[in-house]
């Protein structure tokens, strides 16, 4: 069962692949990654208990939050054109 | 009892996911895919941790995967308001099925 469930998860992962890829706009794209990081923390869960190594689930939390803060970064870059370390513009 | 149970919400969280992808493809439009996207976030993860955890009973593993989730639903409607504010900003126009009228005045 918990084969059909990565299998899924994996599936699924394409298909966010393949919207990133083809996305028309820089905002479709975003939203596949964040689409694909958050499957990818499940394919990271789902794997420790099917190999029997719960230990996995450290990775999982690490990786749920990376992808947050890849998605704000790369949206400040997409509004303001650089990651805000200057003192230049208005910051939100 | 219990593995079974956890088992059949795994399976169900990855059909949602499954959902969530296929929408994600076929969807006409930025503002409809974030819907779809958004069913993976909740109901996807949610189902799959919660079955995951039921497959633990109480141990320190319930309380990381519970951990996940928390995060997940914490963070994941902060990017996707985060992404439609940035988009809407950007000049993007949700889509209508009525057809747009010319301003009137």
């Amino acid at each position: 069962m918990l084969a059909v469930a990565t299998g899924a998860v994996l599936l699924a992962m394409g298909l966010a692949l393949v919207r990133a890829w083809a996305g028309p706009t820089v905002f479709d794209r975003i939203l596949a990654l964040n689409a694909f990081g958050t499957k990818t923390v499940l394919l990271i869960a789902v794997i420790g208990f099917l190999s029997g190594r719960p230990d996995f689930l450290d990775l999982a939390l690490v990786y749920a939050l990376m992808n947050f803060i890849g998605v704000i970064a790369v949206l400040r870059f997409s509004k303001y054109g650089h990651f805000g370390d200057h003192d230049e513009g208005e910051t939100i | 009892m219990g593995p079974i149970v956890g088992d059949l919400i795994v399976v169900a969280g990855s059909i949602f996911i499954v959902i969530g992808g296929i929408g994600l493809i076929r969807f006409p439009d930025f503002f409809t895919r974030m819907h779809a996207g958004g069913v993976t976030d909740t109901f996807g993860a949610g189902l799959v941790l919660t079955g995951l955890a039921i497959q633990a009973g109480m141990s320190l593993i319930t309380v990381k995967l519970l951990l996940i989730l928390l995060f997940l639903w914490l963070t994941s409607p902060t990017a996707t308001h985060a992404l439609a504010n940035s988009a809407l900003e950007a000049g993007l126009k949700p889509k209508l099925d009525r057809q747009e009228e010319a301003p009137s005045s």
